[in-house]
């Protein structure tokens, strides 16, 4: 209608620093998923020695690949993820990354 | 068939071999680099040579081999642009360093005493240090992945493979992959004891 009232202010702080934005981000996470080949030893020492898990805590997430068919292992920003998932595949376990579900 | 023991005084990660046992690990791990190697990860020598020296990028589809796609899985399952990036980038460097640590197996080896034809009688000490051992116990997994993917090995079949006949060669290769991963078990074990 051709209502020409000035415009009201516009918005134009941003109501999060990039600092926030980043830690609000949804995190990625690597998973490894079951196969019938890895050794339930192997993948709790690869655990262990990868991430710097406590026995008890790799025991818990091997038990879960074998067990549920699949693990989250770690969780991070996505190129740490990359990071985790190539180390996965150095040692032969079968690993993705996705967004945090 | 003894495995591996961790060396009480020196710490090293000690296992004996039968010289067939040897020649028959050499083996495996020679075919594996072989099969590393083989089908094309990086090269395209259709282009400039100075544009092939700049470009290390690697492949973005999955390998052909099964066995393959089983040593370099798809990394990210709903994303074929970032699974295709991700290839790109890491699989050049995942096969070298595959390769190199089944060249490792049959360096030390031979090393030992393995010589290029196998002879009788012959008995072959492995000493490793920890670093050298993980190099091992790593690339006894790509090798059972390998064997196993061959064969189709799945979840729970063992009753399947030890019902078949003994002169069944599928049976014979199942028992090489029940050896390397019983060697892998010992190794295993004898890292996470000190």
């Amino acid at each position: 209608m051709g209502n020409v009232s000035a415009a009201s202010p516009v918005e134009v702080e941003p109501t999060s620093t990039p600092d926030e934005i980043t830690v609000l981000a949804v995190p990625w996470v690597t998973i490894v998923w079951n196969d019938p080949v890895n050794l339930m030893s192997y993948v709790t020492y690869v655990f262990q020695k990868y991430f710097g898990y406590e026995k008890k805590k790799a025991e818990k997430l091997m038990l879960e690949v074998h067990q549920d068919g699949k693990s989250v292992v770690s969780t991070g920003s996505r190129e740490e993820m990359e990071r985790d998932v190539q180390a996965m595949h150095e040692y032969g376990l079968w690993a993705t990354l996705d967004k945090q579900s | 068939m003894t495995g591996f023991t961790r060396h009480r005084r020196s710490q090293h990660l000690i296992a004996t071999f039968s010289g067939f046992e040897a020649d028959l690990l050499r083996s495996l791990a020679a075919q594996l680099v072989e099969l590393l190697r083989n089908e094309a990860a990086v090269p395209r020598d259709d282009v400039d040579p100075l544009e092939a020296l700049m470009d290390f990028s690697g492949p973005t589809t999955e390998p052909d081999d099964p066995v393959l796609v089983r040593l370099f899985p798809t990394a990210y399952r709903h994303d074929e642009e970032a699974a295709a990036e991700f290839r790109r980038f890491t699989e050049g460097t995942l096969r070298h360093g595959k390769a190199n640590a089944a060249i490792t197996i049959i360096d030390a080896l031979e090393e030992a005493g393995l010589p290029p034809e196998l002879t009788e009688g012959l008995v072959i000490d492995i000493e490793l240090e920890e670093p050298a051992a993980e190099i091992w116990m790593r690339s006894f997994t790509d090798l059972r992945l390998a064997l196993a993917t061959r064969l189709g090995v799945e979840e729970g079949d063992e009753d399947y493979w030890h019902s078949l006949p003994d002169e069944d060669p599928r049976a014979q290769a199942h028992d090489i992959y029940e050896w390397v991963g019983y060697l892998q078990e010992t190794l295993v074990q004898a890292l996470a004891t000190r």
